[in-house]
């Protein structure tokens, strides 16, 4: 097949397998397994179109346009291509274990949540393969609304509250910001187009160039920049499948993709090092790194704990596209991949625990290890990986981003890095620790809700993801190499 | 497709092609009052409209071919200035396909809610009254006699206040509603026919472009000043800019569900375009700037209008009432569009127009279903209708989308081409009334849609059951679209962008 017709396909088959979903709603497990079918199709098409990429050009697509200079345009670029591999791979593993945890949860409504999360797939690789910004802002806002319905999922008072948060600050940062910085650039710019070493490059005064800047920053509310991360923390009333899938992975990363993506092909490393408000937004992202492990710590319910965490790990990737640097939109990359595989497997741990025990609060979980110990294995093994121990996934990222620091001069980020890393090791390895090795006088902790523990698939998708954090490591110089195009480097 | 239709209309049609237009529903409005029952009378009333539509058509394809892009129709072969002129141009052609199109849609539509909330020996007056506000309309938006336009817009306004109190058999309040809307409409009315008796004194003729012609001759006087200020509040008032558009939400409310979705659609949208036809050519020479003049009337009065009802939008429990404060926020979007006073600018908030006429059609067609099979309009009442009816809700919700310009929507192409006629006059306090709109419209429409899909129903014994095939076509066709015009949007763009045409070079040709 054609590159053309592959990049079509990542956008057909999510659709078709939402309709075949939604056609086999009274077969549950066929319904399952389209689902699952779908993914590994989605997959292998990802892992076939980054084959079909020649030296950093990908396939290209135009499906016509809305209105002139609005043009409904895909290219795929070794950035997109990497991010519809990690959403499309973990798809999968997050199918399998969605699975398990719906059905050992008995939850119900499960027909509109397959579908929508193949519906939120589409958005993702939407935002991965789009050409241009008005592309991708569609298949943003996408990805927007078809998680809202996830998030309330439960249905509960609690559940619509968050997901309303959800909603309104999502499409309120989109429409009130994203959207007026990417009509500013058009107005600016002419043109949409994401263009290597930036579109506006030469094209802007400092002042127009910093509100822009300014605008997007914020406007991506899905990278969650404080003062906007309060949605993200609220989206974990959604199932834990959800959490772990959109909420660590498809959602978040769409966002600081977009913001990489818009920092490396729209304004580009010469302008942003030029602009006065590069340096505000690093600022800014650095508070957020700091501020939000600090509340992390604070927080004993365990998903709230690694939403936070998430909000910090996310900013790492704004910090590294602040920094202007080659090392810094190279670590910005690589964290995209390494915090995927290490914070899903986290999420389905915590759900995992609920599923078997019901439990939510950290300080309930002591001793827990005995009887779930690949469980909390998995975790420790995950939360090495988000704090940046070698050899795990997440260690490439964080040096890169030390690299970038040094060589931006910015001494302040390389000691919010260190003491980031302190605080994350402080916030996420006293959980498997003190279930695994409690310490003595340490009552029983509640017996299984479920009789039988855990679902055989909910232990066996965390398991997979951490080995994958190791795995990750060895890989990570060769996506390196791959994406380095993205950073004006050859 | 204009092609096939001007090749295969008869010669007749394309000479007659204005006056057919106008002339054919108020002929058939005197019939169908005669009629023994209502079905009847709707028959005649979908005979009537689909009629206009093809004449609407077949102008359009002559105002394409013709040189110059005008079409003119002198009445009873009295020779303009002194007769009755008809006059199509790239602005008002765009305005008759809407309302002829829409009115067909609406006419289709009609049947069931109007069964349903009309008494039976009224029925066929009901459509009688109907086709005389679709005549008054279409009249309007194709005369170029500035008297003859207020004769029309008198005939559309009467039967309209006769439209809104036959609600009064379904919620009573319609009856007072109905008398505040003929207050304000028949002063708005009065406003205008003093401001041209003052243009007639100012120029000794009533033919719009004539008028036009002599005033760029005589230059600025305080007559025609003076008639400058009535017309533009008289019209105002008919178009609900706001702080005039007091009798709006409650006219919506409590109308017959029917009228509620065609007016919505149509009728302010008709005085919209004739304040755009008196501004931009009538008085475009001499007293009307268009850098200045609307930039500092109607932009502010606009921004208040966008972000004032809409909050006030978000407060309601009525879906009507709240759609109807909505229509009088969206009016702002087009006035501010137009404000700007570039081709850009008006092009914009002309197709804002046309995708807010589609959409809040679309709306009310839902809701008029909802009424039909469930009878509540509380947001309450519209509670897990998304498991009873999903085909009709489900408009409602992209219809929604579209209200509040989400992508792949008309909504967000006009948003979009607002926000670019902003930016591009470096007015970024506009802009960012534009999208603050656009977020309270998030929390309106949001209200309802999660009531819709995500609440459990009020009354558990209510059964699935959608809107009538009847009703469910038309309403499918508006939101499929609202849905195609965003995702194609060249068609509209190009309409838009020829009136913007027509009534831009007037005025940029001045020194």
């Amino acid at each position: 097949m054609s590159p053309e017709t592959l990049l079509l396909a990542t956008l057909i088959i999510p659709i078709v397998t939402a309709v075949a979903i939604y056609l086999l709603d009274a077969v549950p497990d066929l319904r399952e397994a389209s689902t699952l079918i779908g993914a590994s199709a989605l997959f292998v098409t990802a892992i076939l179109l980054v084959a079909s990429m020649d030296g950093g050009e990908g396939a290209s697509l135009n499906l016509g346009q809305a209105a002139p200079g609005l043009e409904f345009a895909f290219k795929l670029e070794p950035l997109g291509a990497l991010f519809a591999l990690v959403a499309s791979g973990l798809w999968i593993v997050n199918s399998l274990y969605s699975i398990g945890y719906m059905r050992g949860n008995r939850e119900r409504n499960q027909t509109r949540f397959y579908m929508c999360f193949a519906i939120a797939l589409l958005g993702a690789m939407g935002v991965a393969a789009a050409g241009n910004l008005f592309t991708l802002f569609i298949f943003y806002e996408i990805l927007t609304v078809s998680t809202y319905p996830l998030v309330a999922h439960k249905g509960d008072a609690n559940a619509q509250r968050g997901a309303q948060i959800y909603l309104l600050t999502l499409l309120g940062t989109s429409i009130g910001l994203f959207l007026l910085a990417i009509v500013g650039t058009s107005t600016v710019a002419g043109s949409l187009d994401f263009v290597p070493g930036g579109l506006l490059n030469g094209q802007v005064t400092p002042l127009v160039g910093s509100v822009l800047l300014l605008l997007f920053a914020f406007g991506i509310g899905k990278a969650a920049l404080m003062p906007f991360h309060f949605w993200l923390p609220n989206a974990m009333v959604a199932p834990t499948p959800v959490s772990a899938l959109l909420h660590a992975v498809a959602v978040v990363k769409a966002g600081v993709f977009a913001m990489l993506k818009v920092a490396a092909y729209i304004f580009g490393i010469d302008l942003l090092r030029d602009l006065p408000a590069t340096d505000w937004v690093l600022a800014v992202a650095c508070f957020t790194i700091v501020a939000s492990s600090l509340i992390a710590l604070t927080k004993d319910n365990l998903k709230a704990r690694l939403a936070y965490s998430t909000v910090g790990q996310l900013a790492y990737v704004t910090a590294g596209a602040m920094l202007a640097t080659q090392a810094g939109f190279m670590g910005g990359g690589l964290q995209i991949a390494a915090h995927a595989m290490g914070k899903i497997t986290l999420f389905m741990c915590a759900g995992a625990i609920y599923v078997a025990t019901g439990l939510t609060e950290i300080s309930d979980m002591r001793g827990l290890g005995k009887r779930m110990p690949w469980i909390f294995g998995a975790f420790f093994v995950a939360s090495l990986s988000i704090i940046g121990i070698p050899p795990l996934a997440g260690g490439w990222p964080k040096f890169q981003l030390l690299l970038g620091a040094v060589e931006a001069e910015h001494t302040y980020v390389v000691w919010v890095l260190l003491v980031s890393s302190l605080l994350n090791i402080a916030y996420l390895l006293p959980i498997p620790i003190l279930a695994l090795f409690p310490p003595r006088g340490t009552p029983e902790p509640a017996p299984y809700k479920r009789p039988e523990g855990a679902p055989r698939l909910v232990v066996i998708a965390p398991v997979i993801t951490a080995a994958g954090t190791l795995v990750l490591f060895f890989a990570m110089g060769a996506i390196a190499e791959f994406i380095l195009p993205i950073a004006g480097g050859v | 497709m204009i092609e096939a239709i001007m090749a295969s209309s008869p010669d007749f049609l394309l000479r007659h092609a204005p006056i057919l237009l106008v002339i054919t529903p108020l002929v058939l409005a005197g019939i169908s009052s005669f009629m023994p029952n209502g079905r009847l009378a709707w028959c005649l009333s979908i005979l009537a409209t689909a009629a206009s539509t093809i004449c609407a058509l077949v102008l359009l394809g002559e105002v394409q071919t013709t040189p110059g892009g005008v079409v003119s129709y002198a009445l009873g072969g009295w020779a303009p200035p002194i007769g009755i002129e008809f006059r199509v141009d790239a602005l008002n052609i765009l305005f008759l396909l809407l309302i002829t199109i829409i009115g067909f849609l609406a006419a289709i539509f009609s049947w069931p809610t109007v069964a349903a909330e009309v008494r039976q020996e009224k029925r066929a007056l009901f459509y009688a009254a109907y086709l005389i506000c679709f005549t008054g309309l279409s009249g309007v938006a194709i005369t170029g006699d500035a008297f003859n336009l207020f004769v029309f817009l008198e005939i559309s306004s009467i039967a309209t206040y006769v439209l809104v109190a036959l609600g009064g058999n379904r919620d009573r309040r319609a009856f007072p509603a109905a008398f505040n809307y003929l207050i304000m409409g028949t002063i708005g009315a009065t406003f205008f026919v003093i401001g041209v008796g003052f243009l007639y004194a100012a120029t000794g003729t009533l033919n719009m472009a004539d008028i036009a012609d002599k005033l760029a001759q005589s230059g600025s006087s305080r007559t025609a000043q003076a008639a400058f200020a009535f017309i533009v509040v008289g019209l105002g008032i008919k178009a609900a800019a706001w702080p005039l558009h007091l009798w709006l939400p409650n006219a919506y409310a409590y109308a017959p569900s029917f009228v509620t979705m065609f007016l919505s659609a149509t009728a302010t949208k008709v005085a919209i375009y004739a304040l755009v036809r008196f501004a931009f050519t009538v008085f475009s020479a001499n007293i009307f700037d268009p850098g200045t003049d609307f930039v500092f009337l109607f932009g502010p009065l606009a921004m208040i209008a966008m972000l004032a009802c809409s909050f006030q939008a978000i407060f309601q429990s009525d879906v009507r009432r709240m759609l109807a404060y909505s229509s009088v926020a969206q009016v702002g979007y087009i006035l501010l569009g137009v404000s700007v006073g570039t081709a850009a600018g008006l092009s914009a908030g002309l197709f804002h127009l046309v995708s807010h006429a589609l959409l809040k059609g679309a709306l009310f067609m839902a809701v008029a279903g909802i009424v039909l099979t469930y009878q509540g309009t509380r947001i309450s009442d519209f509670a897990g209708l998304g498991r009873a009816a999903p085909l009709t809700m489900t408009a409602f919700a992209i219809a929604g989308f579209s209200l509040i310009g989400m992508p792949l929507t008309a909504g967000f192409q006009s948003k979009w081409l607002l926000l670019q006629a902003m930016l591009d006059q470096g007015w970024g306090f506009a802009a960012a009334v534009i999208v603050a709109a656009s977020i309270l419209a998030v929390i309106y429409v949001g209200r309802v849609l999660q009531a819709v899909f995500f609440q459990p129903p009020a009354n558990p014994r209510k059964v699935r059951q959608e809107a009538p095939l009847i009703l469910l076509i038309p309403l499918w066709i508006m939101t499929l679209a609202t849905l195609w015009f965003g995702i194609q949007s060249g068609t509209v763009l190009a309409l838009t962008n020829e009136a913007a045409n027509a009534a831009i070079p007037m005025i940029e040709g001045q020194p």
